[in-house]
């Protein structure tokens, strides 16, 4: 009798070994959705704001937090963009590590130079990014995100319905969490600190 | 004679004016800013409209001198997906408030006729139900602004 608990305790012992040994099941106590291992790394090919191509692993080595946009959404994406903004600030210096990636959803008016203009006016840590149609819809489609062109009005203008979730994912390009844009500044915070230590930092 | 004429005038005159006063005459607009984007893309326009009257009065649109157009839009997130939507009437309760706010109602601005900087004031002359007006100061803040007054779920 003694003999069996002692065997299941040593078995015990080696699965928590094993599972704690690995980064990628590394449970993390997040307070947003956590979604480690059920959404794909972060994997795209699409140009920066400054018009350069640029892939998922240009960032790896960096905490991401992924949101889907367009320049000419007067509220909700500027909205969003400001409360990341503050999370940024509260990071403090660690914010170096951390990278806002805006994606167009509206690439036939976004153009880098736009994006560019746009990401600077809320955070030093965004990114702008756009492309080809096909690879943003790619990139959507990832992430089980979606948006759509409303028709447009008389004077040619239009909106863009999009899907408003903050995907983060952690230095290794791992998706890790998911924030509406009404998730609190404090677990975006909380959670962000936590992915700051994890993984491969560069 | 000429004391009871002029009570009958008077008396006139503020039963006229009780009757006649337009919707503009009672809304009272406070907090009003703009949240300023680069470029030309379009801004969003945010106040508070509070109603001192006993019927509820409609806010139907703006217009202003500093931007070609101006239109009154609601943002709604439902099943994770955010869209804006053209709004013909935003009703302000009898007594109370109606809050233009982001990621709500707002008015979207839409190509200025002379750039906006933060710290600008801009003029919206918000329109009435009864077609009255009310010209109305908004403070051009910078696109990261967040907005303590609306932000009391975050």
């Amino acid at each position: 009798m003694k003999l069996r608990h002692a065997w299941l305790l040593a078995f015990a012992l080696i699965v928590g070994l094993l599972l704690g040994g690995c980064q990628r099941n590394e449970p993390l106590p997040l307070r947003l959705t956590d979604v480690s291992g059920h959404m794909p790394d972060l994997d795209f090919a699409l140009t920066d704001d400054a018009g350069q191509a640029v892939t998922g692993a240009d960032y790896h080595g960096k905490v991401v937090l992924l949101y889907f946009g367009y320049t000419h959404c007067p509220d909700v994406c500027p909205l969003t963009l400001a409360h990341l903004h503050v999370v940024m600030e509260r990071l403090g210096p660690l914010a170096d590590g951390a990278r806002i990636l805006f994606v167009s959803v509206d690439p036939a008016r976004d153009t880098p130079a736009v994006m560019r203009a746009y990401v600077s006016a809320f955070d030093a840590h965004a990114t702008g990014l756009t492309g080809d149609a096909r690879a943003i819809e790619a990139l959507s489609k990832r992430y089980r995100s979606a948006f759509t062109r409303e028709p447009a009005s008389s004077d040619g203008s239009y909106e863009v319905s999009h899907s408003s979730a903050i995907y983060l994912f952690d230095r290794d390009g791992r998706a890790r969490a998911l924030a509406t844009p009404s998730a609190s500044q404090d677990d975006l915070v909380h959670d962000l600190h936590l992915l700051l230590d994890t993984g491969t930092k560069p | 004679m000429n004391v009871r004429c002029l009570c009958v005038v008077l008396i006139c005159a503020l039963s006229c004016a009780t009757v006649h006063a337009n919707d503009a005459q009672h809304i009272h607009a406070s907090h009003g800013w703009i949240r300023v984007l680069p470029g030309d893309l379009p801004a969003g326009a945010y106040v508070t409209l509070q109603n001192d009257s006993d019927r509820v009065v409609s806010l139907t649109g703006a217009s202003s001198p500093a931007y070609t157009e101006v239109m009154l839009h609601q943002s709604s997130t439902t099943g994770g997906m955010s869209r804006m939507t053209m709004v013909d009437a935003l009703p302000i309760p009898a007594h109370g408030n109606a809050v233009l706010a982001p990621a709500g109602y707002h008015l979207m601005l839409m190509k200025a006729v002379h750039p906006i900087k933060p710290g600008d004031t801009v003029k919206l002359a918000l329109k009435f139900g009864d077609g009255s007006t009310a010209v109305i100061d908004f403070v051009a803040r910078p696109a990261n602004t967040v907005d303590d007054d609306t932000n009391a779920g975050h």
